[in-house]
């Protein structure tokens, strides 16, 4: 469904993504973890078209989308949320997901529609209640929940997620995964950057590890805890 | 239908805003004539406020290029005074602004911040700076007349050109291109991932508020009869625009018109009454008013109205009462 190959991005000297290939099939959760540094919100970036790469070619469902705009890359059904939540922190939350179900789509929907799918989503992340709240003033684990709303309003074939467990506690790691789980149920397909091990080993079905800016293993999460690369990048020699 | 439905939802509003315009439409009637100039003055700085507002209020990019667009507009009328009726002046101002505003948005609006802000007041004085070059080394003149058709005109053109600004701004905060403004204004790339096509949301939005600004050069040029460079493109235009719509709040469309409108007849009376302390007081009185208000004059309103709605009087207000839906 996601295809990137040979993909470089650098940043003046620094080569955050350097010759990257990577695949994301229909229906997957995916799993990209490395360490700090790595590369892996650029690639996100990279795939969103926040930043166009250096060389490279991203294909989403075997249409190339590198050099598309962020707007246009949404359309086509690719959405994302950030690492430091990105929120319309002055609008209410309800406005922040009728924003993303209103422009989110290639096609036109009705103000009624909008309203509908919105309340619905609300209630499938868990938010109705404060539905009239401005963003800012919501807790970090709601931001996270809301910008997980946001994205899919826009009606996604693939979600990008970055992060969205980093701050919560465990509780609210137990309900994130849950979310998640939900999302997978509904045919939406999983990009997930996540520093949360045991969220990463329970949801994923396949794991990418990057360091220096490309892929170096990828498996179960079994196979890749295992791998003596891995081992090696985490804990030294 | 929809906005219809939200204007009829706030008759309060309306029957105030319908009994202002009302009030400004007859005023010539009974007026003397300073008081026409001076009502011009004011409506045009609410207009070119108001303007203002509809592109930066809401993605808080701050633009100091209004004087731009009003100045091509005072040029426009200036170039074809005596040859086009006013109502062709105006729209061609409107048209002249809203092509240049294209093309300044085309190259600054990838500018954020500081830089947007400096590239917009560059553009006004490179433009301002380019015509005086054009008038002493081509035509020769500095300077031009401009055939005025009346103060009473002129008036009825400003307040024509406010009215329609005003219903502009208040179909763009009612819809849902106005709450995309709004998300650039909150977080631009998160409205760009959502599929907000920002960069075009931006220029037209620009382009929009500029081609009243252009409109409202046009007519006040007539007014004024002479104009140079200096007077068209003077940066106060700029400038004024942004303290008028702080003073006021941008918040809600009150805000703007309550700012420039009392922000303009203060000065007029300060500088007949205190000519000497004129500059200290208006300082003075900025410097409050953004101390205090930070939500600006509109902010204070409604701070009273929320006062006098707890109060038994306000409890009793029929906006309060049951079946009364609030807006």
């Amino acid at each position: 469904m996601l295809k990137g190959e040979g993909l470089t991005m650098n940043f003046g000297g620094l080569l955050a993504v350097a010759n990257a290939n990577f695949h994301v099939d229909q229906g997957e959760v995916v799993g990209l973890i490395g360490p700090n540094g790595a590369g892996k919100t650029t690639l996100f970036n990279l795939i969103s078209g926040a930043i166009a790469p250096k060389s490279g070619v991203i294909k989403f469902k075997d249409e190339t989308i590198t050099g598309l705009k962020p707007h246009q890359i949404c359309k086509k059904g690719v959405a994302r949320t950030f690492q430091s939540t990105k929120l319309f922190a002055g609008l209410t939350v309800f406005e922040n997901v009728e924003l993303a179900a209103m422009f989110g789509t290639s096609k036109a929907i009705s103000e009624a529609e909008a309203e509908q799918e919105v309340l619905d989503l609300l209630d499938f992340v868990e938010l109705s209640t404060v539905r009239a709240t401005l963003a800012k003033n919501l807790p970090i684990a709601s931001q996270r929940r809301l910008e997980v709303a946001r994205a899919l309003a826009t009606k996604p074939e693939l979600l990008l997620l970055d992060e969205v467990m980093a701050g919560l506690n465990a509780t609210e790691v137990a309900e994130a995964m849950a979310l998640i789980t939900k999302i997978q149920a509904k045919g939406i397909t999983i990009f997930m950057i996540e520093h949360v091990m045991k969220a990463i080993m329970n949801v994923c079905d396949r794991i990418i590890v990057f360091h220096n800016g490309r892929e170096i293993a990828e498996g179960t999460p079994d196979q890749v805890t295992t791998n003596p690369t891995v081992i090696e990048i985490y804990l030294g020699e | 239908m929809d906005s219809v439905r939200i204007i009829l939802k706030k008759p309060f509003y309306l029957g105030l805003l319908i009994l202002s315009l009302i009030l400004l439409a007859i005023t010539p009637r009974f007026a003397q004539p300073y008081s026409i100039i001076s009502m011009i003055t004011i409506l045009m700085y609410v207009t070119l406020t108001l303007s203002w507002t509809i592109f930066s209020g809401p993605t808080h990019y701050i633009s100091l290029a209004t004087a731009t667009f009003f100045g091509v507009g005072v040029y426009v009328s200036a170039i074809l005074g005596g040859t086009l009726p006013l109502v062709a002046l105006a729209g061609l101002g409107g048209l002249v602004g809203f092509i240049l505003a294209l093309f300044i948005g085309l190259l600054t609006l990838r500018l954020k911040g500081i830089y947007f802000i400096l590239f917009t007041f560059g553009a006004s004085a490179l433009l301002r700076h380019s015509i005086l070059w054009w008038e002493t080394h081509i035509t020769g003149t500095v300077g031009r007349f401009v055939l005025s058709p009346g103060h009473t005109t002129a008036y009825y053109f400003i307040l024509g050109i406010f009215a329609i600004t005003l219903l502009t701004a208040y179909f763009i905060s009612q819809s849902k291109f106005g709450l995309a403004l709004k998300s650039i204004g909150e977080n631009e790339e998160a409205a760009a991932h959502i599929g907000i096509n920002v960069t075009l949301v931006k220029i037209v939005t620009f382009a929009l508020s500029a081609t009243f600004m252009g409109a409202t050069g046009a007519v006040m040029a007539t007014r004024w009869t002479y104009i140079d460079p200096v007077i068209a493109f003077n940066p106060l235009i700029s400038f004024l625009p942004v303290l008028m719509a702080i003073f006021g709040g941008t918040g809600r469309l009150l805000g703007p018109i309550l700012g420039a409108a009392i922000f303009t007849i203060l000065q007029e009376f300060l500088i007949t009454q205190y000519p000497y302390y004129f500059m200290l007081l208006m300082g003075t009185t900025l410097i409050l008013v953004i101390l205090f208000l930070p939500n600006g004059l509109a902010g204070l309103t409604d701070e009273g109205m929320h006062r006098f709605n707890q109060t038994t009087w306000g409890k009793k207000a029929w906006w309060n009462r049951k079946g009364y839906k609030h807006a």
